[in-house]
């Protein structure tokens, strides 16, 4: 066997698959609670909710309500692994490019079954040009047969590599051996949809009176910048386990308003603002959560051509990387539980090994000396300044970030950073076309295994914002894909970066939030943060 | 007068035209689009959506078809950020709300600036007239970012009065915090310009007349004085429209009511190109209008403006 | 929006003024009353003093405007509060910075916007107004139908529009403000040359040939000196209205620069975490100074108002 270690959770799962069926995820209530009469759970979320299409889905707010509404192949339970949803069980075959899934008997909330051909429109629709949606690469990313080549409009829909066998049974070809597939299909993207509802209300179908799903809950209300209101769908398969009557997602902009509502017992759950965790912490002890996201704060060098001379100094970059007192930004700036980082690969990575970094090990006075002595090296100091520009998205928290650094450098390298806000589309654009210095990054894994990190190194990863190309690091990667042990090329890749600067590491993400005590079966440790109001429910 | 109007509306048309173009040639030379994100859109799915927007026409013919569609069909397109919604839509659900508690806003600024400000004319020097003076300075200056957290600490945290956010269809109690947020900068103003205004009506020769003839006070003031003292209330009527307009962004900020100027704020931030335009088009008839129609009101309360 | 409440008020005094014109002593008449309104006289000291505390109080801080206080950051609501021991005399902001110095330099912006706005404004306004009043006419009308025409643009949708557009800087926010700060005075202006230009000094001038736009230049303008100088006192306070909101966007000046607008947004982001100092002291400056400036435009047009006497 090639894949060892990737696959091993994912065959486990294939492996039990006919364990698992039936006893999928709900809220499991112990006996003897006492249940709130009211279970409605409101949620704070920061902007407005947008288009309530699995398809179009774009933003994390909105796909937390789509996940509501609607159901892929298998969900993800508590610790983010996969479990049936609208499929009972899968089989794949030897090298893992041929999965077929085994539909349970489900249906709409109109009353219809939930068939595989109600899957492959929805895939279908997901590559469509004329739907146009911006996740139309995901199903490319995750090695469906022919998606990249419909969405570029070389080849018709029907030859994307899904395939209805009968009405409860699906066949997905694709084109490199893929073990982690099940863990991509709690993504709305792959989620099915209603046939004949998409085509006699066209984009209207997404409105409360038209819309129908196949998930626990449906859509009552939904007015953008205010709330979406949804209600428990007495059609889903598993509404004889569902708790939770009503859920109301509430949009509140401002993080400290949120709190403020919070308190007020207006929402069950709000963000803790940058820098109010331990204070919080102290007076609301059992209502004050901190847990690991899946993510990574880093700040983006400029490796190609265009960027200052400055920056193409090794020393220099390297200087710059350790003189960041990561401490002083975790524990003084955002004080939330945010752990210190030195290299890419989020820690909660599943069957990931954290690298060696010799920065991480040492304390900042070394870090420090060593970075002065860099500097020195490359020729730079009081008589031959460094001016460098570093860029970020509109927000007090990543200003902070921005303004320390700043400091931090000027103060112990005597470099100049001036700092500069945009929108963050801007942003965006500007660290895709390498057009900055140093720009303010991060990053989410979208499935549960290293590479979704570190094929950013990857010399034609798209999402290579620094530009930054090394062969030795591309041969790695590739040759991780199909290694018995990726942990070896990780970490290697790992340290040709940590030397090679074309990022710097600054946390890794943690979740800080509020939430009231009569909220139960809250997944706290799914790093990816993904939950499900049928899985929960509230205590008077 | 009827010719008056029509001049006015007359230059109303071009001026949106020239707003449209504007907005149009401002969003187009911006950096950034509505598809720009976290993860780089691979070339091939970037052209389908633009393909799916006509964003690959000329711009010329973009602007031309965009025109066309508002005059022809009254049609501002589909949002692309929103993308199960059009512009229309996003106008029929936030335009309402907006003016529920803009028009409340509206009554409680001019109702209580007026009253506060005759108050404290007719009383002027006494404990009232100070108590005014010094609130309604307060409140103009205080900016309605800062009062309306304070609003919902006070009243929905302390006092667990009021809810803090949040609309539900309109209903009062949702409506209250927001009005206080919005009008009371302008209930200071109206306040101010009432009592100057009033105290210079009360001074002049045709009230001592009046009083001199014996007519009661409160009689002398709701029969003379009010009228002209309101003159140059109905002139500011324009910038109070105006100014809750802008206004309505902070309150649709704070209080999540979904009204239009959070739409238009996130839109921009967004670079949701046909949200952006409809809505500044939208705001900019209104804009229009309302100045219209404060200039028929004072032309019919002023007896020597004649057109 | 406030200012424009003021063309109404001012409208008397154009009428009255006129009449006055012809005393020689008009400003020092003008001075005299001005001193005798005391409301307006104690908002000018402390205009001064706010002015003074500028520019004198970059001297006696301890810190400048981006050095952060390693020792008080993280713990600000505990080691950030105003002290003298610290050197911190209005405490510091949220990442230990002192706000003292950020206090003046916020100040000094905002003002800056304000003055900024306000002489776009006089030298514009003045110019456009006084040209369309004075020739009257084809050009008055549509001189005047184009100020129209920008007035009923929601103009601080367009300000967000270019701000987000072309990025946040000083030089963007100026141009932005100065765009439409002229408008009302345009107005003013032209209502006020319409009633001079028929008096015998224009006619005199017009008589020994004096070409138009010197007349314009030379004895139009200084007529209109009084109601431009109260005017554009009231206009710089709502220039830097204007900032705050703007500021409280995120759309305002960039770090390390601050203004009074984005302290108090900030101070108000962390009014509830026992950092109240960070709201109050911008907070307390700003409304000391939009007060003055109300108040001393206020007692300026009462001054220059024989009527009022």
């Amino acid at each position: 066997m090639k894949f060892a270690s990737i696959m091993k959770a994912a065959a486990l799962a294939g492996a039990t698959a006919g364990v698992l069926a039936g006893s999928a995820l709900a809220a499991e209530v112990p006996a003897g609670t006492n249940l709130a009469a009211e279970q409605v759970f409101r949620y704070r979320v920061l902007d407005n909710i947008r288009a309530l299409d699995p398809q179009l889905a774009e933003d994390v707010d909105t796909a937390y309500v789509v996940n509501q509404l609607f159901e892929g192949l298998y969900n993800e339970d508590a610790l983010g692994n996969p479990v049936p949803g609208a499929a009972e069980s899968y089989e794949a075959n030897e090298d893992y490019t041929v999965y077929t899934f085994h539909l349970r008997d489900a249906k709409w909330s109109n009353g219809d079954p939930v068939t595989a051909q109600d899957f492959v429109y929805g895939w279908q629709r997901a590559v469509d040009p004329a739907l146009a949606s911006t996740y139309a690469y995901y199903l490319g990313l995750v090695n469906i047969v022919n998606a990249d080549d419909i969405v570029a409009g070389t080849k018709p829909l029907s030859d994307l590599g899904v395939k209805a066998l009968d009405d409860k049974t699906l066949e997905v070809t694709l084109k490199v051996p893929t073990p982690w597939f099940v863990k991509t299909l709690a993504h709305s993207t792959l989620f099915a949809a209603p046939r004949s509802v998409v085509e006699q209300y066209g984009a209207d179908w997404t409105n409360p009176e038209n819309i129908v799903g196949n998930g626990s809950y449906i859509l009552v209300e939904n007015s953008p910048g205010e709330r979406v209101v949804l209600r428990r769908n007495p059609n889903y398969w598993d509404n004889a386990n569902t708790v939770i009557e009503e859920v109301q997602f509430l949009t509140i902009n401002d993080e400290n308003q949120g709190l403020t509502r919070w308190r007020a017992g207006e929402v069950d759950q709000t963000d803790v603002p940058a820098g109010q965790y331990p204070s919080l912490e102290a007076e609301l002890p059992d209502q004050t959560y901190s847990v690991p996201q899946f993510c990574t704060y880093y700040a983006s060098v400029n490796m190609t051509g265009t960027a200052p001379d400055a920056l193409k100094s090794l020393q220099v970059r390297q200087a710059l990387n350790l003189a960041i007192d990561r401490d002083v930004i975790v524990n003084a700036v955002l004080q939330g539980g945010q752990t210190p980082a030195y290299s890419f690969t989020n820690p909660h990575t599943s069957e990931f090994e954290m690298p060696d970094i010799p920065a991480a090990s040492m304390t900042q006075g070394e870090r420090d000396a060593m970075a002065q002595q860099l500097m020195a090296e490359a020729g730079y100091g009081p008589d031959n300044p460094i001016t460098l520009d570093y860029i970020y998205n509109t927000s007090e928290a990543h200003k902070a970030i921005g303004t320390v650094i700043g400091q931090m450098w000027k103060e112990k390298l005597g470099v100049t950073l001036n700092i500069s806000d945009m929108e963050f589309a801007v942003l965006s654009d500007r660290r895709h076309s390498q057009d900055f210095e140093l720009a303010r990054n991060a990053w989410c894994g979208d499935y549960n295994e290293a590479s979704t990190f570190l094929s950013l190194h990857d010399s034609k990863s798209e999402q290579n914002d620094s530009g930054w190309a090394n062969a030795e690091v591309d041969a790695l990667l590739a040759a991780a894909k199909t290694s018995a042990n990726p942990n070896e090329q990780y970490k290697q890749i790992e340290a040709i970066a940590a030397e090679e600067v074309p990022i710097m590491p600054i946390y890794f993400y943690a979740k800080v939030f509020m939430q009231t005590p009569n909220v139960h079966g809250w997944p706290f440790n799914n790093v990816e943060q993904i939950w499900y109001a049928k899985d929960m429910y509230m205590t008077e | 007068m009827l010719k008056f109007i029509l001049r006015r509306l007359a230059i109303a048309i071009p001026t949106i035209l020239l707003l449209i173009v504007f907005s149009f040639i401002l969003m187009k030379i911006a950096p950034g689009t509505p598809f720009s994100g976290e993860k780089a859109i691979p070339e091939e799915v970037l052209k389908n959506v633009y393909a799916r927007y006509g964003l690959d026409k000329p711009e010329w013919q973009q602007l031309l078809e965009y025109i066309w569609n508002i005059v022809a069909h009254f049609d501002f397109g589909p949002s692309f950020k929103y993308r199960d919604r059009t512009v229309n839509d996003i106008i029929a659900q936030g335009f309402p709300v907006t003016l529920t508690y803009g028009f409340w806003s509206f009554i409680v600024a001019t109702t209580f600036g007026v009253a506060l400000g005759i108050v404290a004319a007719v009383r002027q020097n006494s404990w009232v007239d100070y108590f005014a003076v010094g609130v309604t300075i307060g409140a103009q200056v205080v900016p309605n970012f800062v009062l309306a957290p304070i609003l919902v600490l006070v009243f929905t945290l302390w006092l667990n009065w009021l809810p803090g956010g949040g609309w539900e269809g309109g209903e009062l109690s949702h409506i209250i915090l927001p009005v206080i947020a919005l009008s009371a900068t302008f209930v200071a103003s109206i306040a101010r310009i009432m009592r100057s205004s009033m105290l210079e009506v009360l001074n002049s020769n045709f009230i001592r007349t009046a009083r001199a003839k014996g007519m009661p006070g409160w009689q002398v003031i709701v029969k003379h004085a009010l009228k002209p003292s309101l003159l140059p209330v109905v002139s500011y009527l324009g910038p109070v429209f105006v100014g809750m307009i802008t206004g309505s962004v902070v309150v649709d900020l704070y209080f999540s009511t979904g009204g239009i100027g959070q739409w238009f704020v996130n839109s921009a931030l967004n670079r949701d190109y046909s949200t952006i335009l409809g809505i500044t088009i939208l705001l900019g008839a209104l804009t229009i209008t309302a100045n219209l129609v404060v200039d028929v009101l004072y032309a019919w309360l002023d007896p020597k403006i004649r057109y | 929006m406030l200012a424009d409440s003021r063309i109404e008020s001012l409208t008397t005094l154009e009428r009255s003024e006129v009449t006055s014109v012809k005393g020689r002593s008009l400003w020092q008449d003008a001075g005299r009353r001005f001193l005798k309104n005391r409301a307006a006289l104690v908002c000018a000291v402390l205009l001064a003093l706010i002015v003074t505390f500028t520019l004198v109080g970059p001297f006696f801080a301890k810190w400048s405007i981006e050095k952060i206080d390693w020792t008080v950051i993280g713990k600000v609501p505990q080691l950030g509060f105003p002290s003298s021991q610290t050197g911190h005399y209005f405490g510091t902001d949220q990442v230990g910075r002192d706000l003292y110095s950020r206090l003046i330099q916020g100040t000094q912006i905002s003002l800056g916007v304000g003055m900024l706005g306000a002489s776009v404004a006089v030298i514009v306004g003045t110019l456009y107004g006084s040209v369309a009043g004075y020739f009257g006419g084809r050009l008055d009308s549509a001189m005047m139908r184009f100020v129209d025409v920008l007035y009923s643009i929601p103009y601080m949708f367009i300000l967000i529009l270019l701000l987000v557009m072309f990025g946040r800087s000083f030089f963007m926010l100026f141009i932005g403000i100065g765009l439409i700060s002229w408008l009302g005075m345009a107005r003013v202006v032209r209502g006020q040359t319409l009633s001079l230009k028929n008096r015998e000094f224009v006619e005199a001038a017009v008589a020994t040939g004096v070409r138009p736009f010197g007349i314009v230049i030379r004895h139009v303008v200084p007529n209109l000196l009084g109601i431009v100088v109260v005017y554009a006192t009231l206009l710089i306070p709502e220039m830097i209205l204007i900032e705050s909101f703007i500021s409280f966007l995120g759309l305002g000046i960039q770090e390390p620069n601050t203004s009074l607008g984005m302290l108090i947004s900030e101070g108000a982001q962390t009014m509830q975490y026992g950092t109240l100092w960070q709201l109050l002291f911008p907070l307390s400056c700003f409304v000391v100074m939009l007060f003055s400036f109300y108040f001393v435009g206020d007692g300026l047009r009462d001054a220059l108002d024989p009527k009022d006497r």
